[in-house]
């Protein structure tokens, strides 16, 4: 009886360690080796991204010059006021504005600066006296006997950050600053609204968090005329000779690109980089022939059928082979001569002047005729020289909508500056800036939202640690441009900002998440069942053995004590 | 000065305002008495018709431009701004030069070859700081993809079917089966690798082929075979890579993209029928001749020159189809003092005319590309078409019309070959159909070819699935004269190559190479690499064997099951083979007697380059549902194992009495029953 107990206890023993191998061995080891590689991601972080504040503050100097302040008045400047805006654009997304507006009375120089003789030249002298940052405006409030601005004029808004503000006469009613200054606002604020970012095209650069209600048609088509926000473009001009037998076309395209769209691109450097390259392509038919309108005597293309016009031409046009950036296409049609001359109609059958259409998010095309070289006696092939500054022109234009340059139509009693040679304003390009920022955050953000939903939702993909730098850079990006927003450094802002869409478009299409390595559940059951199955069979029975003779046993010493 | 600028400035503000168009917007540009309802409908409708994706993608808008900003920008270009003009007649020579031809051979087999070649010459440096963009004849992908990874050569074609030597001759630009890319890149590459990689896959995209399977298991560096073909004597081949994807196949969506790179040869637009049948009733025909057809088919056509001719549905009808593209630096003139780049776009096609189902031995342009000749491309400062008639100057075996009087000589392949030449440039060579369509009649079958003095055959020896060998023969056809080969193997490592068994005979003695360049191959890293320079005796077949063994593969990198094998790239044979002009000491020809007594008067040798077949090669392949039955039948060995272990280790043991007898419990049964204790 003792030796049957004394095997009895061995063998539970002997059971036991084997399951406390199985346990302190084997789990551990199978977890191990089936794990799949996850580096840590600021999980945390991601999540408060999803929930995106955005904070945008611009400094606004108001600068009164002599004569629109009274002596009492003007003890009480400088003063600062600050003025925010809330706007909830959808339960995730909320922005919050901040003007922080500065008074202070023009200094002596300022004085001499607005004593000349136009609005340009006192923009251009006031601005050389102080380079305003990026972002920031200044407004000089001149007396209404000031001669720089027409009769009909109350607003210069100059080629630069500054804007002048003509004082009306029924502004100074007020005794003190305070109703001065209230007086004033509206027209600062619509200074602002020109000038600065405005809450549409904040919204409209928000358009990757945010759906848009429908109803709102013409912004949409604003938002999606320009390219999206990119690190780069190529912009390519393309001459389409299809008929070169009795067309040779020549084109400065050298000379015409360094006179016309270097300076613009130039301008533009700090939002992207640009290349710019050319070629001709012969033999390139339009989609649609042209109909032979007797009324024009000439050859139309109606603007329903454009959309068709571009799909061939499109595909000898050649994707860039050295960069993946988007391409910016410029099309320069010279129509064979039997097609000659050729004009485009719009909705209304009206010859469009310019003679060119743009396509959103495409380029442009531009059909130009030669058709008044052919003489009754005219020895084909004609060489042409092709007008650069026609063509240019166009092209501008086109490339400047592309761009998201949008030229609004100013508020009634506003003279705007023409653009300078460089074919933009600084406000312009700090509007552009401002809502580029902004997209580039709306996009990185969704990206990287998406990017830690996904991870999330599919446990087998393998994190590597140069993905989990790439959204941890992105992140700390993001966050240092929401922070340069709030303080109103948009230059700085705008760096972090293209930062952060680089390091986050890089995590998300880097190929090793596509090393999915997928098992469904049913497959690895299949292969583990044949091994899990018969060793672990025993191994629990005997486990079970175990507890319940423990148990008998407890019960019976009860037993015995009672 | 000041006054000079502002009347200047006012001047051009004055021609501006007047060419310039000032566009206003859609809206803006409404008559003003018209009601605004009216405009707004229409914007609307604009919009609804925009939204309809599948028909239009794009919304299209009227281009608005801004007087100021043009302007503006035109006040830049101080007085350069020329209006449009007709340019005089000193047009500014252009940079770039386009020129195109077609060869056609008959060969003796019955074959026609038609050998295409366009070539565009550019004065232009793509290494330059501020990097070229502007293009014109140059196909802008391809100068972006010269400019991006430095290239200084690039050689790249596509083949379908295998030149027949023996048959045919030699071709004028040899290509291996497949695919083949060798690059040369500049020096100024820091990683070569990286930008082979790089390229390939840029040029996979380009040529829609599936050239980004070329890694580095078959890619190798040749150190002597591929020399550049173009300026600059390099000798370091570190910056060179080769690779051949032996099982590409070459279709249309490979000739499309080659074609869009020609200055000529975009896509057809084909006309209406009614259209064309316009045409005919104003010519006054009343059936359609082939010249007409063809005629109104060039005329509707977006392409000019040989280009034409490039219809996809007739050259993949062909016994063999070559096409490739070569890029190399050039000299501009004799004295070479500057360099333009040339980009030789060529297309081989050996079309097989017994096969087409003809009695007659008669062929035409029309017949072989279903299109006739109008005119030469526009652009082309050359357009010619040349027909080798070297094996009838007499017009004893084939008779050509129409004739022309126009013949040239070149020595090709180190043979004097006589071309009867077709110049498309000139309007008299159409005559008045203003179509050419060139026609063949043959008189005489008979013909003997001169068998081309180096050929080279290949194939896999041994059974099973374990060794094999390779066999290289190469024949030198010369009668006595000997010269040296060089032989470029490149083998995949999964045939893993005992190179101690490499033997190289010929006429049955052992034939000592005198350079062998060997580099071992790595598992799943880069390819074997054999390189020898071997002496050819005259009238002699050269044997090289070698022994491998086929690898076991990882499961995941067997083909799927329905596959041919797996291939293993041609071999390369470069040689400068003796001339043929030079061997005919005897000659027959007609010749002057001053001309033919130094054996070596002409060019005494030429390169030849040729390739041999491809191998395929069978690898042993497990099956591949075992990893399964592996696992099963394992686990349960382990089971049954650990089991009996299991129980041996916890199970405890008692002596059990032994089991009464059979009889005996019968007996305690009945005595149970009868209520008498049991025994």
């Amino acid at each position: 009886m003792a030796i049957t107990e004394v095997e009895r206890r061995r063998g539970q023993l002997a059971a036991l360690s084997i399951a406390a191998v199985v346990i302190i061995v084997g789990v551990p080891l199978w977890w191990r080796t089936t794990e799949t590689y996850r580096a840590w991601l600021p999980v945390s972080q991601i999540k408060d991204l999803a929930k995106l504040q955005l904070h945008l503050s611009a400094d606004v100097e108001v600068v009164f010059a002599r004569g629109t302040v009274t002596p009492e008045q003007q003890k009480k400047v400088p003063l600062t006021q600050t003025q925010d805006e809330e706007h909830t654009v959808d339960e995730d997304t909320t922005l919050r504005y901040r003007y922080e507006t500065k008074y202070r009375t023009a200094t002596i120089m300022e004085e001499d600066a607005m004593k000349k003789p136009t609005a340009a030249e006192a923009d251009l002298s006031l601005h050389m006296l102080s380079e305003s940052p990026c972002g920031s405006l200044v407004v000089y409030v001149i007396p209404e006997s000031s001669s720089l601005l027409p009769e009909d004029v109350n607003v210069y808004i100059g080629q630069r950050r500054t804007a002048l503000v003509r004082i009306s006469a029924q502004m100074r009613v007020g005794k003190t600053l305070e109703q001065l200054l209230a007086q004033l606002e509206p027209q600062i604020k619509q200074v602002l609204q020109v000038m600065s970012f405005s809450h549409t095209d904040i919204t409209v650069a928000l358009s990757d968090r945010v759906r848009f209600r429908p109803g709102n048609k013409e912004s949409i088509a604003d938002s999606m005329r320009a390219f999206k926000s990119s690190p780069g473009y190529e912009i390519t001009f393309s001459l389409l000779n299809p008929d070169p037998k009795s067309h040779q076309l020549h084109w400065d395209i050298e000379g015409a690109v360094q006179t016309y769209i270097q300076p613009l691109l130039t301008k533009l450097s700090p939002l992207a980089n640009f290349s710019m390259d050319s070629q001709t392509l012969y033999y390139t038919m339009l989609g649609v022939t042209p109909r032979f309108d007797s009324s024009f005597e000439a050859y139309t293309l109606n603007a329903d059928s454009l959309a068709h016009v571009i799909n061939p031409v499109e595909a000898r046009l050649g994707s860039n082979a050295a960069s993946s950036n988007p391409v910016l296409n410029f099309l320069l049609y010279v129509p064979d001569i039997r097609h000659s001359p050729l004009y485009i109609h719009d909705h209304r059958k009206q010859e469009v002047p310019s003679n060119a259409f743009h396509s959103p998010r495409w380029g442009g095309i531009m059909v130009y005729n030669v058709n008044g070289f052919y003489g009754s006696e005219t020895e084909f092939p004609v060489h042409v020289n092709i007008n650069m500054a026609k063509v240019m022109g166009v092209f501008l234009a086109q490339l400047r909508l592309l761009l998201g340059v949008q030229s609004l139509s100013p508020p009634p009693g506003f003279l705007v500056a023409p653009c300078g040679s460089t074919g933009l304003a600084d406000w312009e390009l700090d509007r552009l800036m401002w809502s580029r920022s902004v997209e580039n955050i709306a996009t990185a953000t969704t990206t990287i939202t998406s990017l830690a939903q996904l991870l999330d939702q599919i446990g087998n993909i393998v994190i590597n640690d140069n993905i989990a730098q790439q959204v941890s850079s992105a992140v700390t990006s993001l966050q240092l441009a929401m922070a340069e927003l709030e303080v109103g450094n948009l230059g700085f802002a705008l760096q972090y900002s293209k930062e952060a869409i680089l390091a986050s478009e890089k995590a998300f299409f880097d190929p090793s998440l596509l090393h999915l390595l997928y098992f469904p559940d049913d497959q690895k059951f299949a292969i583990y069942i044949p091994l899990f199955l018969p060793m672990c069979v025993p191994i629990l029975l005997s486990m079970l053995k175990i507890v319940s003779e423990a148990r008998q046993r407890r019960r019976e010493k009860q037993a015995k004590k009672e | 000065m000041a006054a000079h600028r502002c009347s200047c400035w006012s001047w051009l503000l004055i021609l501006f305002s007047l060419s310039v168009f000032v566009v206003a917007d859609i809206h803006e540009t409404t008559p003003v008495n018209d009601h605004h309802g009216g405009v707004d409908h229409n914007a609307q409708t604009a919009e609804q018709t925009a939204d309809q994706p599948a028909v239009e993608e794009r919304r299209w808008e009227a281009t608005e431009v801004k007087e100021a900003a043009t302007v503006d920008a035109a006040a830049d270009i101080q007085g350069t701004s020329a209006p449009e003009t007709v340019v005089p007649s000193s047009v500014p020579q252009p940079k770039d030069d386009f020129q195109e031809e077609l060869v056609i051979r008959p060969l003796h087999s019955g074959d026609i070859y038609a050998s295409f070649q366009f070539r565009t010459l550019w004065d232009t440096d793509f290494m330059r700081e501020n990097k070229v963009s502007h293009y014109r004849l140059f196909p802008k992908s391809l100068g972006q993809v010269i400019s991006k990874f430095s290239v200084r050569e690039l050689h790249i074609s596509f083949t379908q079917g295998y030149w027949r030597t023996m048959q045919w001759g030699q071709p004028f630009i040899p290509s291996p089966p497949g695919a083949e890319l060798w690059v040369w890149f500049q020096d100024s590459v820091t990683d070569v690798d990286a930008t082979w990689k790089e390229l390939t896959n840029v040029l996979s995209g380009i040529f829609c082929a599936s050239l980004n399977f070329i890694d580095s298991t078959n890619t190798v560096q040749p150190s002597a075979s591929f020399k550049p073909l173009g300026l600059g004597n390099v000798t370091d081949h570190s910056f060179l890579r080769y690779a051949t994807l032996p099982r590409e196949i070459v279709c249309t969506e490979n000739l499309t993209p080659w074609k869009k790179l020609l200055p000529c040869g975009s896509k057809v637009n084909v006309p209406p029928f009614t259209c064309a049948f316009f045409f005919l009733k104003k010519r006054g025909t009343s059936m359609p001749s082939v010249s007409v057809l063809s005629f109104l088919l060039t005329m509707f056509s977006e392409q000019a020159g040989l280009a034409v001719l490039l219809k996809s549905e007739k050259l993949f009808h062909s016994s063999f189809h070559s096409q490739a593209v070569h890029i190399r630096s050039v000299c501009q003139d004799w004295q070479c003092k500057t360099t333009s780049w040339e980009l030789r776009q060529t297309l081989n096609s050996v079309f097989d005319l017994h096969n087409s189902g003809q009695t007659k031995r008669e062929w035409s342009l029309f017949k072989m590309f279903s299109r006739t000749l109008t005119e030469a491309c526009p652009l082309a400062s050359s357009s010619k078409l040349y027909i080798d008639i070297t094996d009838n100057p007499q017009g004893e075996q084939f008779e050509l019309s129409p004739a022309t009087s126009l013949l040239s000589q070149a020595v090709v392949l180190g043979d004097r070959r006589t071309f009867s030449v077709y110049d498309l440039t000139q309007e008299t060579t159409f005559g008045t159909v203003r179509s050419l369509n060139l026609l063949i009649r043959w008189k005489s079958n008979e013909g003997e070819m001169l068998r081309p003095l180096l050929h080279a055959e290949r194939y896999v020896a041994g059974y099973g699935l374990q060794t094999g060998e390779i066999h290289t023969l190469m024949y030198n056809n010369h009668p006595y004269r000997s010269f040296p080969v060089l032989l470029l193997d490149s083998v995949p490592w999964y045939l893993r190559l005992y190179i101690h068994t490499l033997s190289v005979t010929s006429k049955g003695k052992d034939n000592k190479p005198s350079y062998i360049h060997y580099e071992p191959s790595k598992d799943r890293v880069k390819p074997h690499l054999l390189e020898m320079l071997i002496q050819l005796p005259p009238n002699s077949v050269t044997e090289v064997t070698v022994q491998f063994e086929r690898a076991l593969l990882k499961w995941t990198e067997y083909p799927p099951d329905p596959n041919h094998g797996f291939y293993v790239g041609s071999s390369v044979i470069s040689s400068l083979v003796p001339s043929t002009v030079a061997m005919h000491t005897n000659s027959t020809r007609e010749r002057p007697l001053f001309s033919s007594f130094f054996p070596c008067k002409e060019e005494s040798s030429y390169f030849v380059r040729i390739y041999t077949e491809p191998l395929l090669v069978n690898l042993p392949t497990p099956d591949f549902s075992m990893p399964y039955n592996v696992i099963c039948l394992t686990c349960t060995v382990v089971a049954v194992g650990y089991g009996s272990l299991y129980n041996l280790l916890t199970r405890s043991f008692q002596i059990e009495e032994p089991n009464p007898g059979l009889a005996k419990r019968i007996a305690n049964v009945i005595r149970r029953m009868r209520g008498v204790p049991p025994l």
